[in-house]
């Protein structure tokens, strides 16, 4: 049976479960999402947005939509994909089921818990109508399809003037089953005026097996609120991940989000930000580190819709052997969003014989009081530096690390949480084979 | 003294008028409107055309019926209907002229109108021209001069007769009959256009000229460049156009295509200044041109162009860099102004080793229109150490204009090194600020930056063509280009 179909049965299914209430607005949603999805289908590369990024090789598996039943970890299998050395809130899935075992939850002047509960009690139900699905991006199926399938996930809700004292973590493992798995989970994150917010979110498939994430992540920013969001793609190599994160922001938030992609069969991050206020700062960071023939699509999308604003976008990416990756960065300037600066930058390094790179870096302008550049280069290490570094008794491996290092470390700096920083260090240097003593 | 503001330039955009519209009354042939199989072979047969070329060109009607007109573009406009236009119109001539002297009195006179005197470029200018009105090829100059060195110009309905061989073997083969919507559209019902062969070794020795002119109403231009420089050749070519003011939208689909054999090169530059609509945006000429060029071993093409006319233009000139170390070039200043819509940009296709490509593109928008960059630079995977260094900068004048750039970078080898870069901004307050300081009245100051803005590309144009270039620039965006 073809996926679509399936997929088509399950949300049937979803419905007879008696799990979920059929009479909410959520469900209304819901069922909107799931007709678009089943006109549309899964996009294809005929999809201008989709031109370079095929799921074929994905979409042709035959997946598990509902995992059968709970599976427990132990902490100290997975303890080393947290950042464990520092206090954290914690939210963790296993094969898309809570485990509340691994979790550090909290409702005690902020709400740090579940999509699930979230959609059922009704104290969070102004929250929920009022945000829910309302910055999603309504043209992609597969986002649709996420929505159609929403129901869980992190539910993180902080209140006016409030600094969350610990990073939050959210981390979908996916434990070794006989079935491919199909994981759909969908996160809402709303910051209230003036606080502040930290979050590292990873996807990790715990074994070899065929694993597809399809998340969505809706961000809102209030105003003055600081969010920053780290998201961490190091997968196994038959783990695919489709993540869509659409964050909306009013006057003076500051928002970053930051991808670091090192790794998965298939990674397509689809970021959007839609500033819908004045003075804001949004920020686009990235690298993309990957080698075999691990395919790696960023799509990033910022909509300056008012006066004021500041966007900054810079993507790394470092492709070994056979791997693939995409850029497509999208900035529009509305009419009347003077004195917009939006900045753009892209570059990349292939190293591989048969790694390839197609970037698509787009402006659309309609302001004219504003400063938009864009830049991208492809390119090599360069020979001369690498020579310099050999007549020093540098051994080629380690120069070649030493560079593609700082290559990336413009990016690696702008990471807030010293250990998480330590840690993506560490992830490049071991990607590298070298050992970086700093 | 009054002050010179932006707003008063955008006034002056907005209510400037376009110099060639006027209309000439010419004793023209006109074909009755409509497309079909007939028509196709009318025009085959008006052009005494050997069976070949016939069965060519119902071969390319018969794909364009199946092709569906192209929307991806970022243009918006009411599609023209195929069966509203006219596809063959001429200046009826009473017998083969043998002379200039003996063109069409008002001809010549609708020429000096434009500013190229037929007689005058004969004997003042080094440039060899040819004049194309509405379908059809008027006037060569020079065809002699250029003939004892060996080189072929003349209009391609003539070297269809004259040359077949060498038409047979290139026509069609760099933009195939289905290539795309508008170049099946323009392989099935080209008129006329200009043929030139350039011969081994053959530097040649002045600069070819092709002047278009719609001129009836009602009709097309559907004209077709062919150009072929053999190996170690070079020539310089140089493209004008314009069109009266209607009211209604005139479709001019070209095809170009350029052969660059063996270290041969090739410069065209284009100067476009099709009628670009009134300031409400009525009327105007569709431009959708399809123009590319190969490069064998060593060989180089270079595209130069100065885009001002045309409500809404969709063209792409393109290098495929074939052969080992071929080089491909394109400079571009696009202005578009009122309700004019342009989406250009160029191609690079890099196949062969140690291919090398620069693109530099200046958008200037001002008024309400819209000025797209679209490029694709692709560097397949034998491309040992391409190269490519792309610059796209725009500059927006007022707030109801819009400047986006579309660039499609795709790279399949790890030798290759590709720049990009892209800058939009306006005329920077303390540009202005600076010039005033020293004594520059605002007008003038505007004039500089908007100059030196596309300085890099009206360089690369030959002088004659350099100063028309700017001229027009003027016209385009008068009171900002002294």
């Amino acid at each position: 049976m073809e996926l679509k179909e399936k997929l088509i049965t399950s949300f049937f299914e979803l419905e007879n479960k008696g799990t979920i209430d059929l009479d909410s607005n959520i469900h209304q949603i819901r069922s909107k999402a799931f007709t678009d999805f089943e006109t549309k289908g899964f996009p294809t590369k005929k999809n201008e947005e989709w031109k370079y990024t095929s799921l074929k090789s994905v979409l042709n598996q035959d997946y598990t939509v509902f995992p059968k039943g709970e599976n427990v970890l132990e902490l100290k299998e997975v303890r080393k994909y947290f950042i464990h050395e520092i206090d954290s809130y914690k939210i963790v899935f296993i094969d898309g089921i809570y485990s509340s075992f691994l979790s550090e939850t909290t409702h005690d002047g902020m709400d740090i818990c579940l999509m699930s509960s979230a959609l059922k009690k009704p104290k969070y139900k102004i929250i929920i109508d009022h945000y829910f699905n309302t910055i999603a991006n309504k043209n992609e199926s597969i986002t649709s399809l996420n929505t159609a399938f929403s129901n869980q996930g992190a539910y993180i809700h902080i209140p006016k003037n409030t600094i969350v004292p610990k990073p939050i973590q959210i981390i979908h493992f996916a434990t070794k089953n006989d079935e491919n798995l199909l994981l759909q989970p969908r996160n809402l994150i709303v910051v209230d005026e003036n606080s502040h917010v930290q979050i590292i979110e990873r996807h990790q498939s715990l074994s070899d097996e065929v694993v597809l994430s399809n998340s969505v992540t809706e961000i809102f920013a209030n105003k003055k609120a600081i969010i920053d969001y780290y998201k961490i793609q190091n997968d196994t190599k038959n783990a695919s991940l489709i993540d869509q994160t659409f964050v909306q922001q009013k006057d003076h938030s500051v928002v970053s989000v930051n991808t670091f992609s090192f790794g998965g069969k298939l990674t397509r991050n689809l970021l959007e930000f839609h500033q819908n206020g004045e003075r804001i700062e949004s920020n686009l960071n990235g690298i993309t580190f990957i080698n075999n023939k691990q395919h790696v699509d960023n799509h990033t999308l910022v909509k300056h819709n008012k006066p004021n604003c500041v966007s900054n976008e810079l993507y790394k990416g470092i492709y070994a052997d056979s791997a693939t990756g995409v850029f497509n960065g999208k900035v529009i300037v509305d009419k009347i969003a003077q004195k917009t600066n939006a900045f753009q930058q892209n570059n990349n390094i292939l190293i591989g014989k048969k790694a390839s790179i197609n970037s698509k870096p787009q402006l659309e302008i309609f302001a004219d009081d504003v400063k938009c550049s864009h830049g991208c280069t492809i390119g090599q290490l360069d020979e001369m530096a690498l020579f310099y570094m050999q007549q020093r008794g540098i051994s080629k491996q380690e120069a070649t690390g030493l560079l593609l290092y700082a290559f990336g470390n413009d990016v690696v700096e702008k990471i807030k949480i010293p250990e998480l920083k330590s840690r993506i260090t560490k992830l490049i240097a071991q990607k590298l084979g070298v050992k970086l003593g700093f | 003294m009054n002050k010179y503001t932006e707003d008063d330039l955008k006034k002056e955009l907005e209510t400037q008028e376009y110099e060639y519209g006027f209309y000439s009354e010419l004793d023209s042939e006109t074909f009755p409107k409509g497309l079909n199989e007939s028509i196709i072979r009318a025009i085959s047969k008006e052009k005494e055309e050997p069976k070949w070329m016939t069965e060519w060109r119902l071969d390319a009607f018969k794909i364009w019926q199946e092709m569906e007109e192209p929307e991806w573009a970022n243009v918006h406009y009411k599609k023209p209907d195929f069966q509203a236009i006219s596809y063959y119109s001429a200046p009826k001539k009473k017998e083969k002229l043998d002379s200039l002297d003996q063109v069409d009195a008002e001809l010549l006179k609708m020429y000096a109108k434009l500013g190229i005197s037929v007689n005058e470029q004969k004997r003042m200018n080094n440039v060899a021209m040819d004049i194309v009105v509405d379908s059809v090829s008027v006037a060569t100059t020079f065809k002699k001069t250029l003939a004892e060195k060996g080189i072929l110009f003349m209009p391609i309905s003539e070297a269809i007769q004259e040359h077949p061989e060498l038409v047979k073997k290139y026509l069609g083969t760099i933009v195939p009959k289905k290539d795309n919507f508008y170049a099946a559209l323009n392989s099935a019902v080209f008129t006329d256009g200009s043929f030139c062969y350039i011969p081994k070794g053959v530097h040649c020795p002045m600069e070819l000229s092709t002047y278009f002119r719609i001129n009836e109403g009602g009709t097309g231009q559907f004209e077709r460049t062919l150009l072929i420089a053999d190996k170690g050749s070079y020539v310089s070519y140089l493209e004008g156009c314009t069109a009266p003011s209607r009211d209604e939208n005139q479709l001019h689909a070209a095809v170009v295509e350029l052969i660059a054999l063996d270290d041969a090169e090739i410069k065209y530059s284009t100067v476009q200044n099709w009628y670009p609509g009134n300031s409400e945006g009525k009327g105007g000429v569709f431009n959708f041109v399809t123009k590319r060029a190969l490069c064998e071993k060593n060989a180089k093409v270079s595209w130069t162009q100065v885009e001002t006319g045309s409500a809404v233009t969709w063209k792409y000139p393109s290098c495929i860099l074939k052969g080992d170390n071929s080089v491909g070039e394109f400079y571009s200043i696009a202005v578009t102004n009122n309700f004019q819509q342009a989406d250009t940009g160029t191609k690079m296709i890099h196949l062969g080793k140690n291919t090398k490509s620069t693109i530099i593109s200046k958008g200037v928008s001002a008024g309400k229109s819209q000025n797209s960059y679209r490029g694709l630079v692709q560097i397949g995977a034998r491309a040992q150490n391409a190269r490519n260094f792309t610059q796209c900068d725009s500059l927006l004048m007022g707030n109801e204009c819009g400047a986006h750039t579309f660039p499609y970078i795709e790279c399949k080898n790890n030798s290759a090194q590709l720049e990009h870069e892209a800058t939009t901004s306006k005329i920077g307050e303390d540009q202005l600020f600076y010039c005033n300081q020293r004594g520059i009245d605002t007008e003038k100051a505007i004039a500089l930056i908007v100059n030196g803005f596309s300085k890099e590309v009206l360089n690369k144009l030959p002088m004659e063509f350099a100063v028309e270039a700017r001229k027009l620039l003027e016209i385009s965006l008068e009171g900002s280009v002294g």
